[in-house]
């Protein structure tokens, strides 16, 4: 019996840390941090996978959700700051001419 | 719509479906019963098949159709997302220099890791039947592998290790095959996706007939995928800017210089 | 505690959708979709989880008789994870497209849609 108390237990702490990390990740405004969150997250959800006793789902949640994803996110918000350096050079050179 | 009635909206949506939900998981079994229909009707069909991992047989064997219906979307998203992303007519591309500033022992480590990550997925595709893992987390592993290279600051490298073109036909290669397996199912065996090769010995790395060719297919087929999608967003990022051209005045490209792989 | 693992699956899936309805920039909305759906992982886990169960590996230690969770749900967790990641990044590839065409993300200065 003690072993199912323990496990009982690192299931409650796995749920619990998943909701505080989803919601660290939608309180976060900035999205350059939230991408980093968004990888610790995804490294929670991994925790809870292997407390679930799914470790297939484990290994494609640390390999996507901790990895490609929030590099995907990384290099979106670059080429969005990018896109937007670049217009206000454009209309900068435009009032200045 | 503005804010306060998309909030109102949104609470009542929120409200309603807490109901909704609460009513149901009611009249749910509990959590961590040992009533599960599925897992006994799934666990007797993969010892019929000598599957050690019963995730992948369910993936490949009993539910195939299935998977080749996700196959299809990931491959249209990345046809998707490489149209979106192609350089249209007022962007152009600019050599990338590998001059972004890297730490010795960050460099160091990508070295060692690198082919570390490529024969963990090469093992995780390889032993998809048999041990946790399979095609799709093999497929993802070696493509993230592939990218160290760009944690490492060398992109010209990782360009040069990942002919885009190579990738792009392994992708289409890897669906095709996907098919064809389900099609010689249907062909030598009862039924589309049907698993048509002896099984051999429960736990033998050559077990479990056609699961291990699914995941052959299917980790060519993530992997490719997860690259180009990579690559388009990465090209994006480092290689392609807009045009200064239409724009009267030609500007230095002093401005464009910063930052290059950071 | 018979309901804690629902509950929670629930709450992060309306964490999401509170992100996204009260969002400022798309970026942040996707990153909060994402989230959302990872609530159906949960949701999915939880309901296929077994006291006592082993994961479903079958092997030395681990038989026909041997309880094991249900590894149906782990299958669709499975397919669910990669269309996440295949969701999102066409996602963001569109926002990339939207930032390029109006140089804002901000999703209440986009008030109209266009060809």
């Amino acid at each position: 019996m003690n072993d199912g108390v323990l496990s009982n237990v690192l299931i409650v702490v796995s749920l619990t840390l998943v909701l505080v990390g989803a919601a660290a990740v939608v309180l976060t405004r900035h999205p350059s941090k939230q991408a980093v969150v968004l990888s610790c997250y995804g490294l929670l959800l991994t925790i809870l996978f292997v407390a679930f006793q799914a470790p297939d789902v484990a290994l494609s949640q640390v390999a996507i959700g901790t990895a490609v994803v929030p590099l995907i996110v990384v290099l979106s918000i670059r080429k969005i700051s990018l896109i937007r350096a670049e217009h206000t050079r454009a209309t900068d050179q435009k009032e200045g001419k | 719509m503005t804010r306060r009635i998309r909030l109102v909206v949104l609470v009542v949506g929120i409200v309603a479906f807490a109901a909704a939900m609460s009513l149901a998981f009611t009249g749910m079994p509990h959590f961590g019963g040992d009533i599960h229909a599925y897992r006994d009707a799934a666990v007797s069909g993969t010892y019929a098949h000598d599957t050690a991992n019963v995730v992948s047989s369910i993936n490949f064997d009993q539910r195939g159709f299935d998977t080749f219906g996700e196959e299809t979307i990931l491959f249209c998203t990345v046809v998707g997302v490489a149209a979106l992303l192609r350089p249209v007519h007022r962007e152009r591309r600019r050599e990338v220099s590998d001059a972004g500033l890297v730490l010795e022992s960050t460099g160091l480590l990508v070295y060692v890791l690198f082919p570390l990550t490529i024969v963990l997925g090469v093992n995780v595709v390889a032993h998809g039947a048999v041990t946790p893992g399979g095609g799709f987390q093999g497929g993802v592993i070696l493509s993230t592998g592939i990218h160290l290279l760009y944690v490492g600051g060398r992109y010209s490298l990782l360009r040069k290790l990942r002919p885009l073109v190579w990738f792009q036909q392994g992708e289409a290669l890897g669906v095709v095959l996907f098919g064809a397996l389900g099609i010689a199912g249907a062909a030598l065996g009862s039924a589309l996706f049907a698993n048509v090769i002896p099984q051999g010995q429960l736990s033998d790395f050559i077990s479990s007939g056609t699961v291990p060719l699914f995941n052959i297919a299917v980790g060519m087929t993530v992997c490719s995928s997860v690259i180009v999608l990579l690559a388009s967003f990465l090209d994006q990022t480092l290689a392609i800017r807009a045009d200064a051209g239409n724009d009267s005045v030609r500007k230095p490209r002093s401005g464009f210089e910063e930052g290059s792989a950071s | 505690m018979n309901y804690y693992a629902y509950f929670v699956a629930v709450g992060v899936m309306l964490l999401g959708v509170v992100g996204i309805a009260t969002s400022r920039s798309l970026v942040h909305a996707v990153v909060c979709l994402s989230v959302a759906q990872s609530g159906t992982y949960v949701l999915l886990i939880a309901v296929g989880f077994q006291y006592g169960g082993v994961a479903p590996i079958f092997g030395g230690q681990v038989g026909r008789t041997t309880a094991v969770v249900d590894p149906v749900v782990q299958a669709l967790a499975l397919t669910d994870i990669v269309v996440s990641a295949a969701v999102t990044s066409m996602l963001l590839a569109l926002v990339i497209q939207i930032a390029k065409r109006h140089q804002a993300i901000d999703p209440d200065r986009l008030g109209r849609l266009e060809g």
